[in-house]
């Protein structure tokens, strides 16, 4: 090693401004569980020198080297690739091999707290039981669906817009960030979550693949579907490969239109449903939305809350007659008019 | 320091549901001498369901908002996260994608318009942070809420993706954000540190999925609550909504009694600025805070 740093010296490191410290004393608060021995999980603190090049997953061999051996994680390519070592850092989503522990000082100050990615599934320390992610990422069936000849005459081409429109999307690595970064999949054991969504969009904008109908109507249905995506923009952040799952989502939002497989229930009916009130009034009717996506029947499950918001004066009778006009309008209305009726791509 | 212009997206709900948002964030630009335009011209963003359907149609939409904030060579803020999200999302889609500008383009023409990308767009959160300074609200307060401890809730769409709104809002941290609580501490309140300040309220899945939604808004609740909140403020109407509104709800989802007042952003500092619980429209919510303001009752 010393010999090597003699033997070449191509800069003079005079010049170069250091503005980090090169170690910085960082303390580590690690979760810690066994499920075979543990009744409950618990924390332990390790106070290390963290240098500047060190990536998180050089802290956790460290814990595991220099302080307590039985310290478990998952750990494989060191490249980012196979997704083993995702882990979440002061709740941050982080892929232990990716992530330089002094970007993550920067944000969260000295004291780091190291978690599994769920900590209700783990099973040893940063392990966790990954079993409802595969299970909802296997669903969609991830992979071309194809009648495949097995002497082709020629190849099987696509052009490079039909490539690139799943090329970001096909680097997913199934390291699971997304996934239990997305607060449905804590409440909603059927939704199938933003990284199977990226994988069903992957392979239903792909040419070769005939089972993207069967795909959209499957994240189609209101529970494990994309309906109950509550856009909080979690999976965007999270992924360590800026995927963007929930863009994904949108997309497939957006074809179950254009294909025909969305059928008239309230969430659909929600989201064609402001272009109602748009086109009277320029602005979201808040009280119609209801109504129409809901149905008039279903409109009983929320009268106590009008009731509530009437009564605070929340709900407003624009024109000064209960019922009717309620909204204000827009100036130029015509203008939103005339631009809906040109540019709509779909009908539900 | 020179007079603040602003063009005002309103969004829906400041013109319907919650009329004290509007009020109070005309309030607090008039104390501080800021000048708003409303763009009376705006439509609704489509606040991400439209996009579901139709995503170009949003974009053309949400493209024709942003050129009345242009005409007026004004930069746009909003008051609610989501249409700041929405708008966003569309200018950066058209100042990245010239392909998309010149089809969107193409429809606006229609109506006389065109899209150039000329204004920015912030949440007036922002606005006051970044643009007035901490320093020089803190010079206006004149009733300190030193008696309260308040729970900042960021709301998802002003801080993530955090990429997209980097350069208008301050460069914030989405899983350490800190411009409300330093908004809190410079009106003297007390400001409340909980884990879900930056989690989702569930709001935009009340009709399809309303257990999920109520399980959200309650977990951040309780939270606030566990934590010796006061009350709770948003700079997103769509979290007041679905906090206040349906806070009973959410409480017998979650088997807690939640008695917590939530307050628009824009209320918060119109009341440290010296304006009347009624002025600003504290009487207009569902929960009342009358053990705060009695005159509310």
């Amino acid at each position: 090693m010393s010999t090597q740093t003699e033997e070449f010296e191509p800069f003079n490191t005079d010049e170069i401004e250091v503005t980090r410290p090169d170690t910085v004393t960082v303390t580590l608060k690690t979760f810690r569980f066994n499920a075979e021995t543990d009744y409950l999980p618990y924390y332990k603190q390790y106070t290390m020198e963290v240098g500047k090049d060190e990536l998180m997953l050089d802290l956790l061999n460290r814990i595991k080297w220099e302080h307590d051996g039985s310290f478990s994680y998952r750990r494989s390519c060191r490249h980012g690739i196979c997704g083993a070592c995702g882990i979440k850092v002061n709740g941050k989503a982080t892929l232990a091999c990716k992530q330089n522990a002094l970007e993550l000082v920067a944000l969260f100050g000295n004291e780091l707290l190291i978690e599994p990615q769920s900590k209700k599934r783990a099973v040893k320390d940063m392990i966790i039981d990954k079993k409802d992610f595969w299970d909802k990422h296997a669903e969609v069936k991830p992979y071309v669906v194809a009648d495949v000849d097995p002497h082709p005459e020629h190849e099987t081409k696509q052009s490079i817009e039909e490539f690139n429109k799943f090329l970001d999307s096909d680097l997913c690595i199934q390291c699971g960030s997304c996934h239990y970064a997305c607060p449905v999949v804590e409440v909603n054991e059927d939704y199938l979550g933003p990284a199977a969504f990226n994988a069903a969009y992957r392979f239903t904008v792909d040419t070769r693949d005939e089972a993207g109908r069967e795909r959209l109507e499957l994240t189609s249905e209101i529970g494990p579907g994309v309906w109950d995506c509550v856009k909080c923009f979690e999976c965007a952040e999270a992924c360590p490969k800026d995927i963007n799952p929930i863009e994904k989502i949108t997309k497939l939002h957006n074809m179950q239109f254009e294909q025909g497989v969305a059928k008239p229930n309230v969430a659909t009916k929600h989201a064609e449903g402001f272009l109602r009130g748009m086109k009277k009034y320029g602005y979201l009717d808040e009280a119609d939305i209801v109504a129409y996506s809901e149905g008039y029947l279903g409109m009983y499950k929320h009268l106590k809350t009008a009731m509530k918001m009437m009564k605070a004066g929340k709900i407003h009778w624009h024109s000064g007659i209960p019922f009717i006009d309620s909204v204000p309008k827009i100036k130029n209305l015509d203008e939103v008019q005339k631009l809906i009726e040109i540019s709509q791509t779909h009908k539900l | 320091m020179s007079t603040l212009k602003y063009a005002l997206f309103t969004g829906c709900t400041a013109k319907q549901s919650t009329p004290e948002l509007l009020s109070s964030t005309l309030a607090v630009a008039e104390k501080l001498g800021i000048e708003i335009t409303i763009l009376e011209e705006a439509s609704c963003c489509g606040a991400s369901h439209l996009q579901d359907f139709d995503e170009f149609l949003a974009h053309v939409l949400n493209a024709r908002n942003i050129c009345y904030a242009e005409k007026l060579g004004m930069t746009m803020i909003t008051i609610c996260n989501t249409c700041q999200l929405n708008s966003a999302m569309t200018k950066h889609a058209l100042d990245t994608d010239p392909d998309l500008k010149a089809r969107v383009n193409e429809k606006l023409a229609e109506v006389g318009l065109e899209y150039k990308g000329t204004s920015e767009i912030k949440h007036f959160l922002y606005a006051l942070i970044d643009d007035y300074g901490l320093d020089n609200i803190k010079d206006k307060v004149q009733v300190p809420l030193s008696q309260f401890n308040i729970a900042p809730f960021y709301g998802c769409h002003n801080i993530r993706p955090s990429e997209l709104h980097h350069n208008a809002n301050g460069g914030e941290n989405p899983y350490n954000p800190t411009s409300l609580d330093r908004l809190i501490d410079a009106l003297e309140g007390h400001p409340v540190d909980y884990s879900h300040k930056n989690k989702c309220c569930g709001f935009h899945v009340e009709l399809q999925a309303n257990h999920t939604s109520e399980v959200l808004a309650g977990n951040a609740m309780v939270d606030a609550i566990d934590n010796n909140a006061d009350l709770m403020v948003t700079p997103c109407p769509l979290c007041h909504l679905k906090m206040d509104t349906y806070q009973d709800d959410v409480g017998k989802v979650i088997g807690r009694d939640i008695e917590l007042p939530v307050l628009h952003m824009p209320q918060m500092v119109a009341l440290a600025l010296g304006c009347t619980p009624k002025e600003i429209g504290l009487n207009f919510h569902v929960q009342k805070a009358t053990h705060l303001y009695p005159e509310t009752a």
